[in-house]
């Protein structure tokens, strides 16, 4: 299943905070977690990945450190800060109202496919 | 999760990896070419590709498979290039055209070509300029930069593409305040040089002219603060090629000075009717274009600059304030020393913004953080001793216009520095972001053009022009 790439990008704050909220992680470990947790439906573009962890820092929500992996290569880990799970709790708000808004819409159209054709 | 730490950096790979390794070393070489991505983000995004290729192997696929899905799933370097420059704007100092554009050689040509149609265009401003005012020196210092700023903001106007409402409405201003600084009935002194309103005007109005100016350099998006930062940027950076200007071309001058005066040429003549007239605004013009044009060359000069004299300012201050305790109290004060303290405050003003302007946003606190917090608090306190002279004078003696304005930029730039140096206290003892100390320079420059146009606008009316 494709997913719109507005979509994508609007959940992807409130997901890597969430991940980060479950301990410290680095860039590709936070992937294969959104990996995990979408089943593999969750397509991101991996490299924008970096441009938005380091927005997250910037905005002190989370806060980077180098460390070394177990190769003993280079590697950025992320935790998140207070203010990052204050931002998390309101966005987690947010999300709340905007999922619970589409149940009440989805529930309405009970019917599915076939009113989706008659519209069509 | 477990961290082993092994000394080499790169452990031995197994000869079948050679490929592999050769690959990533292209893959790395090629991302590197893009300025907005880092070193540091290549190391980052490396770690990543590596996770990946690892993954893929694992799960069967031979290492060039690996690698070519990797790297696709690491998506369109331009794209991705595009989004760090927006995060990190600091970078995109560096080429304000994000995706790697190659300007055509016609390109660069043509804007040569306009940037020399408007420094001869300016020039012969100042010569109509000239001619116009004839002996009245006092009317040239008075439009002189009415007659060559426009111009500056012409090259701005056509290289951002500002929009003509932008323009009409700046020009409209620019027009006010020539016409404020030119029809106000300013009382002269007694050897036509300017009373006490009339010379707070003339130097004034280049202020206020300039941070309008900044509206054209930031393409009319004046609220933005990055955009804020990067005029700040422009400004330092033109200073230095202005000096360096200055310094060969004086040097010119003076050379062929020498060697006409050996032959009996006069050349003064020449020298004041023809070569300055043209040769003043076409620097300013030509170190504009070339800040524009080789914004990385000398991006690092203003914050190299600061950091050398961080230290020796503070020591400066530091011996000043001692000076100032010991040799007191003062009561020979007269704004003399109001107008040097200023001096000094603009001075840490631009040691803090330039390195400000240049510091990475992300790096953690550091020494020079440390240090700069000294350098502004030491700067508070020498003003702090002067002040208080300075405010039981004027109880004393009452206000002038002079005093007033001098004052008053201190307590502009008072408020400025303090509340800077209260943020990077924050910054540096991990309380606050280091984009908040940064928010707070480029939110706080509307202040110093509101001040500057007061200055000019309403001390004529105010202090009965005298």
């Amino acid at each position: 299943m494709h997913i719109d790439k507005d979509l994508v990008a609007a959940s992807a704050t409130p997901l890597v905070l969430g991940i980060l909220a479950d301990g410290e992680s680095y860039g590709y470990a936070i992937l294969k977690r959104v990996n995990d947790l979408s089943g593999g439906r969750m397509e991101w573009t991996d490299g924008m990945l970096y441009p938005l962890l380091h927005r997250l820092e910037r905005l002190g929500y989370v806060q980077a450190s180098w460390g070394t992996s177990d190769v003993g290569r280079r590697r950025k880990h992320y935790a998140i800060t207070p203010t990052g799970r204050e931002a998390l709790a309101e966005r987690r708000q947010q999300w709340a109202v905007v999922s619970d808004a589409l149940k009440q819409v989805w529930q309405d159209v009970q019917p599915g496919p076939a009113v989706a054709e008659g519209w069509a | 999760m477990s961290e082993q730490n092994t000394n080499a950096v790169t452990p031995a790979e197994p000869a079948a990896h050679v490929v592999l390794e050769e690959q990533i070393d292209q893959w790395r070489g090629y991302v590197q070419r893009r300025r907005a991505i880092t070193p540091a983000d290549v190391d980052e995004m490396e770690d990543h590709l590596r996770g990946q290729v690892a993954d893929l192997t694992a799960s069967g696929l031979e290492d060039d498979e690996a690698f070519l899905v990797a790297v696709k799933r690491m998506g369109n370097l331009d794209e991705v290039s595009r989004e760090f420059a927006r995060e990190h704007s600091g970078r995109l100092w560096k080429q304000l055209v994000l995706v790697p554009e190659e300007p055509g050689e016609t390109g660069r040509w043509r804007e040569l070509g306009v940037v020399l149609a408007l420094a001869i265009g300016a020039g012969i401003a100042v010569k109509i300029l000239l001619a116009a005012t004839g002996d009245d020196e006092l009317v040239l210092v008075r439009n002189g930069v009415f007659a060559v700023l426009p111009f500056l903001a012409g090259y701005f106007v056509w290289k951002r593409r500002v929009p003509w409402g932008v323009s009409a409405v700046l020009l409209a201003v620019t027009a006010a305040l020539a016409l404020v600084v030119n029809l106000y009935p300013f009382v002269e002194g007694p050897f036509g040089d300017p009373g006490m309103t009339g010379f707070l005007a003339i130097s004034h109005t280049p202020v206020v002219l300039w941070l309008l100016l900044g509206v054209v350099y930031a393409g009319g998006a004046w609220r933005s603060g990055p955009r804020r930062m990067d005029f700040v940027r422009f400004t330092g950076e033109l200073i230095i090629y202005l000096a360096l200007i200055a310094l060969g071309g004086g040097l010119l001058i003076g050379l062929t000075f020498g060697t006409l005066g050996l032959v009996g040429v006069d050349f003064e003549p020449f020298l004041g009717d023809w070569l300055l007239p043209f040769a003043l605004p076409g620097a300013l013009l030509v170190g504009a274009w070339l800040v524009e044009a080789k914004k990385n060359v000398v991006e690092n000069i203003a914050p190299v600059l600061t950091r050398v004299f961080t230290p020796l300012t503070i020591v400066m201050l530091a011996a000043l304030f001692v000076a100032l305790l010991v040799n007191g109290p003062l009561t020979a004060v007269d704004r003399e020393l109001l107008i040097l303290m200023d001096a000094i405050l603009v001075l840490v003003l631009f040691l803090l913004l330039y390195s400000i302007s240049a510091r990475d946003p992300l790096a953690p606190a550091g020494v020079f953080d440390w240090l700069q917090l000294v350098l502004v608090g030491a700067a508070l306190a020498v003003d702090a001793v002067a002040l208080t002279a300075m405010l039981t004078r004027i109880a004393e003696f009452g206000f002038t216009a002079n005093k007033v304005a001098a004052l008053g930029l201190n307590l502009v730039l008072l408020v400025h520095l303090a509340w800077a140096a209260w943020l990077n206290l924050g910054f540096v003892r991990g309380r606050r972001t280091f984009g908040a100390i940064e928010r707070w320079q480029t939110q706080y420059l509307p202040v110093y053009g509101l001040w500057v146009a007061t200055v000019v606008i309403a001390f004529g009316p105010i202090f009965a022009f005298a």
